[in-house]
């Protein structure tokens, strides 16, 4: 997966469970949790809605990887 | 019009779910109800016909109003419907207003609602199916869109060998799958009033995914532009890889209006402000050491699938549930000058929504429930508070409620009690802390719980044995 794909997924992803939020224009580095306001329950449906979309199979223990776009881009792409 | 939550005393009929010489059974959903918080499922108190609806769609009418007439089979005639007859323990000054029943107004009509108005929750229907409001000839009052207007044009448009688009389900899971769905694609379809039974799976075996939900719902869209729509459905599918084409149409929670949000703080600061001036709350705090449940819990998740892991907030749920029961003088309500005790453990747990706001829905016998049911049941209600509807029940039966801010970063919440409820448990952010445990200092995870209780119906003393209750509970994790 390219890191743009990646990118996509995430996007898409987290428009989806935060639909009046707007994931593109946040900073690569801002943590995602927080600036979009995802309580553990979101993140679960983010992580969900990832796995699905990407066929790629996500460990609790790489829930930190995805704490900001920029990690979690590089966690979807390196795979 | 039955009792709709502490803080709610009037409602207003947004949609008939049965219509005269229907039968309907004590239990069955007849109608649904707005109000400044939720749209709500009201269900019949009677088995019998129905024999008239009193209540029109769009109006407003305070709690205790005859919503419809119901004849009993082999009665002596039509009795009033949605009229509790055993639950008029909860009541509350009567309202001053001098109407009783008023015509809920629209916010740009000076009287009538002009046509091609809608509720919000029509408004948000119209959204999810692409309808667009303006082209509709609505059937409710004063010409103004009802649920059935914005289901009929979406049906009409689809193809009639395409995805059928139905009314929602009132419960999740009820849907008979054919072929394997996804339980992401199941709660999605159900978000989206799609019938998962007549989509084409583009997954293993033939599974339903997600994105086969998302395509059905952009496929009915965008009916016009068939050839557009037929495209998009077949790219995805057969790289087999991730799908490749723009954004998919955003489910949307609702969008609650200022004028929402602004009659939900009004119903939120009229109880609060009952519970501080009515019920003298004392206030208890205990610090757990989650070692042994994050663990647990750890372990667990490791195995499964995304959609099986558990967050620590449903291991925090069960064990409050448990600690309620063994407490049952926290679990219940005050009413007349006495408490009295709950049948059950209903947990009510407060939902934050996005736009502001919050409801606190119940769990229905929390404490009977394995922790993967509760953390189930705790998804759907937190789907359904955010974007759809909740049973009447859900929002009036909470015996004891949980709010839990540790998502929020916070690291101890004093709640407010919500009355008749006797107590609020606080779950605060589990943190890693230094821990003297056996003589030796380490870093454990900690979680700061609380308990706010009414001083009428318990002592600090009865307080504390709930707050170390639910300590040791979570101490063994794999009992919960």
């Amino acid at each position: 997966m390219t890191p743009e794909q990646a990118r996509r997924a995430i996007t898409e992803a987290l428009s989806q469970i935060a639909p009046e939020t707007d994931p593109g224009s946040l900073a690569p580095d801002a943590d995602l949790r927080d600036a979009l306001e995802l309580d553990s329950l979101d993140f679960l449906r983010v992580v969900e809605t990832l796995s699905e979309r990407t066929g790629q199979r996500i460990d609790e223990d790489d829930y930190p990887q995805l704490a900001t776009m920029a990690s979690a881009v590089k966690f979807l792409a390196a795979r | 019009m039955p009792v709709l939550g502490a803080d709610m005393d009037e409602g207003t009929l947004l949609e008939w779910l049965v219509k005269p010489g229907d039968q309907v059974r004590r239990g069955d959903a007849i109608a649904v109800v707005d109000t400044a918080k939720s749209a709500i499922e009201v269900e019949s108190f009677h088995t019998g016909t129905i024999d008239r609806l009193v209540v029109g769609i769009g109006e407003t009418v305070p709690v205790g109003t005859v919503l419809a007439t119901i004849a009993e089979p082999g009665g002596e005639g039509a009795r009033a419907a949605a009229q509790p007859e055993a639950q008029p323990a909860r009541k509350r000054p009567p309202r001053k207003s001098a109407a009783r029943t008023r015509q809920r107004r629209q916010p740009v009509a000076a009287g009538e609602a002009l046509p091609g108005t809608a509720s919000p929750p029509v408004r948000h229907l119209a959204r999810q199916l692409g309808v667009d409001l303006a082209a509709l000839t609505g059937t409710g009052p004063g010409g103004a869109v009802t649920r059935a207007d914005v289901q009929r044009e979406a049906a009409a448009r689809a193809p009639a060998t395409k995805p059928v688009i139905r009314p929602p389900q009132p419960a999740a899971g009820t849907v008979a799958a054919r072929q394997p769905v996804t339980p992401l694609a199941r709660r999605v379809a159900a978000e989206l009033s799609i019938d998962v039974a007549a989509l084409t799976g583009s997954g293993p075996d033939g599974a339903v995914r997600e994105a086969d939900v998302r395509r059905a719902l952009s496929a009915a869209r965008q009916l016009p532009q068939q050839a557009v729509a037929e495209e998009a459905a077949v790219t995805p599918a057969a790289a087999g890889g991730p799908p490749t084409r723009p954004a998919a149409p955003q489910p949307a929670t609702r969008a609650p209006a200022g004028e929402r949000v602004q009659a939900m703080r009004q119903a939120i600061g009229r109880l609060m402000a009952r519970s501080k001036r009515e019920v003298p709350h004392y206030y208890l705090s205990n610090t757990v050491d989650m070692a042994s449940a994050m663990d647990w819990l750890h372990q667990r998740n490791r195995e499964l699938e995304v959609t099986e892991r558990l967050v620590p907030a449903a291991l925090l749920l069960k064990a409050a549930a448990l600690a309620a029961r063994q407490i049952p003088q926290l679990n219940g309500y005050w009413e007349d000058d006495h408490f009295t005790p709950g049948a059950a453990v209903h947990l009510g747990v407060a939902i934050s929504l996005r736009g502001g706001g919050l409801v606190t829905p119940a769990i229905h016998a929390a404490a009977d429930l394995r922790p993967a049911e509760l953390m189930t049941q705790l998804r759907d209600l937190v789907t359904r508070a955010r974007g759809g509807r909740l049973r009447r029940a859900e929002l009036t039966d909470a015996t004891i409620t949980v709010t839990n801010l540790g998502d929020q970063g916070v690291e101890t919440v004093f709640g407010v009690i919500y009355p008749p409820q006797v107590a609020l448990v606080g779950i605060g952010k589990i943190i890693e802390r230094p821990v003297a445990v056996g003589g030796l200092i380490g870093a454990r995870p900690v979680v700061v719980t609380t308990l706010s209780a009414d001083h009428r119906a318990s002592d600090g003393y009865t307080g504390a044995r709930y707050l170390a209750a639910l300590s040791e509970l979570l101490q063994r994790p794999e009992e919960l």
